[in-house]
């Protein structure tokens, strides 16, 4: 889901920032296993990073609210193990197997993690860059109801084009299993009054990673 | 889908935690049972997170850009390449971007949409930093946000908001601190923080560290 309530810049009323003081990387012990697992699963390649991010957008927003990082996680991950027919609900009802796995084409081995590969998003480009930097650019004003990387504020908005950044696996596509469909990607920089109006700081820009398919040429 | 019928009742005592652990605790099981993941792999996976992977290769990569203005504008053309070319880490994803603060301009990183973040530099992101109220406001109150890490820029000084919305990840080049002439690469480590690697705080000053 794209306006959904993870897609939080601007909002107010969420209070200030409260940062604790030599956190550690996981509080409680569930916290690693649920990052683990979904790395774990996330390799099987039923489903896409994107994907993942698209199971926890999908969840209820006061769901999403009350849970915790770790919890969106866990409840995210349950959606697409049910959704991918891996786990049946009622083996998440029951908390233990009743019947075989189905074959997987991969399984992440212990190999696998020490040999620590890096992924790459990039990807060969089927066509030239449509913009190059400097250019000026309107992002579009879209609402889809799928996946999307184009954050509300940052719609129908003037900006530049400051980098090209390569062509990337479009994150819209890969979310809902409809394949790489790599475009290039974009830093695109907006004003601060651009973005939230006349009031706002002129000491400020923002910028957002754009896809092609998200801008329009001047 | 598996929903919030099974859930909804998580929140209504205080015995989260606990509920949480159960949860996530069968759900190994099932997927651990059904052939689909190798506890071992996973065992590896939270082992890396908690011991090979931190704010320690960030302040490492920061200190040798401090030292060897090559190496930094190595850094600041292809901070992949660049740390790659270190070899003394697990190598990195591609994207990643190094940005250099400067007397003219701060540089503040944040993931809006949840919590991307430059984990293979910098480890997983803190809780404030995957929190709703950093994503919300940093992009629309930036001076704000710093004001709460204790951060006053001069009201001249620009600021720029890098909102982390594909896979390129962002890591701040904060400016050398004065008083560190002389300082070796282990001496200057010492001085990066996270947070200055984010943009919302600044490297610490000498007289912060015993050196």
């Amino acid at each position: 889901m794209t306006n959904s309530i993870h897609d939080m810049g601007g909002m107010h009323g969420f209070g200030p920032v409260v940062a604790e003081p030599n956190e550690p990387p996981f509080h409680e012990a569930w916290e690693g296993r649920v990052l683990a697992m979904t790395r774990g699963t996330g390799y099987t390649g039923l489903w896409t990073l994107d994907g993942f991010r698209a199971s926890m957008e999908g969840l209820p927003p006061v769901t999403y609210l009350s849970s915790s990082y770790y919890e969106r996680w866990f409840r995210g991950l349950e959606r697409l193990v049910v959704a991918h027919g891996l786990v049946g609900e009622d083996e998440i009802a029951a908390g233990r197997s009743l019947r075989p796995g189905v074959r997987l084409n991969r399984k992440l081995t212990l190999d696998d993690v020490k040999a620590a590969r890096a992924p790459t998003f990039e990807r060969p480009a089927p066509a030239s860059a449509r913009f190059k930097p400097g250019d000026q650019v309107r992002t579009r004003i879209i609402n889809p109801v799928t996946h999307t990387r184009l954050p509300r504020y940052a719609r129908g908005k003037l900006g530049t084009v400051e980098a090209v950044r390569g062509c990337h696996v479009f994150p819209d596509s890969a979310a809902i299993g409809a394949g790489d469909n790599p475009q290039w990607l974009y830093t695109v920089v907006f004003t601060a009054r651009e973005l939230w109006g006349e009031e706002a700081d002129p000491t400020v820009t923002s910028s957002i990673e754009a896809f092609e398919p998200y801008l329009m040429p001047l | 889908m598996a929903e919030d019928h099974a859930h909804s009742h998580n929140h209504a005592h205080g015995s989260e935690l606990s509920e949480m652990q159960l949860r996530v605790r069968a759900l190994e099981t099932i997927l651990t049972e059904k052939g689909y993941v190798d506890p071992a792999a996973l065992d590896q996976i939270v082992e890396n997170f908690e011991t090979r992977t931190g704010p320690h290769i960030g302040a490492r990569v920061i200190a040798r850009a401090w030292l060897d203005p090559e190496f930094k504008r190595r850094l600041l053309a292809d901070a992949t390449e660049a740390v790659n070319a270190l070899a003394d880490f697990d190598p990195i994803a591609n994207h990643m971007i190094a940005v250099e603060n400067t007397p003219q301009v701060h540089n503040l990183v944040v993931c809006t949409l949840c919590s991307c973040f430059p984990w293979s530099v910098l480890g997983l992101p803190p809780v404030w930093y995957k929190s709703a109220p950093y994503r919300s406001r940093a992009v629309i109150d930036p001076r704000g946000v710093l004001a709460e890490f204790g951060v006053s820029l001069p009201p001249q000084t620009q600021i720029r908001i890098w909102d982390s919305t594909a896979e390129d990840r962002f890591i701040v080049v904060p400016m050398r601190p004065a008083g560190t002439d002389g300082w070796s690469e282990d001496e200057l480590a010492r001085l990066v923080t996270r947070d200055s690697m984010v943009g919302t705080g600044l490297a610490k000053s000498p007289g912060d560290v015993a050196r």
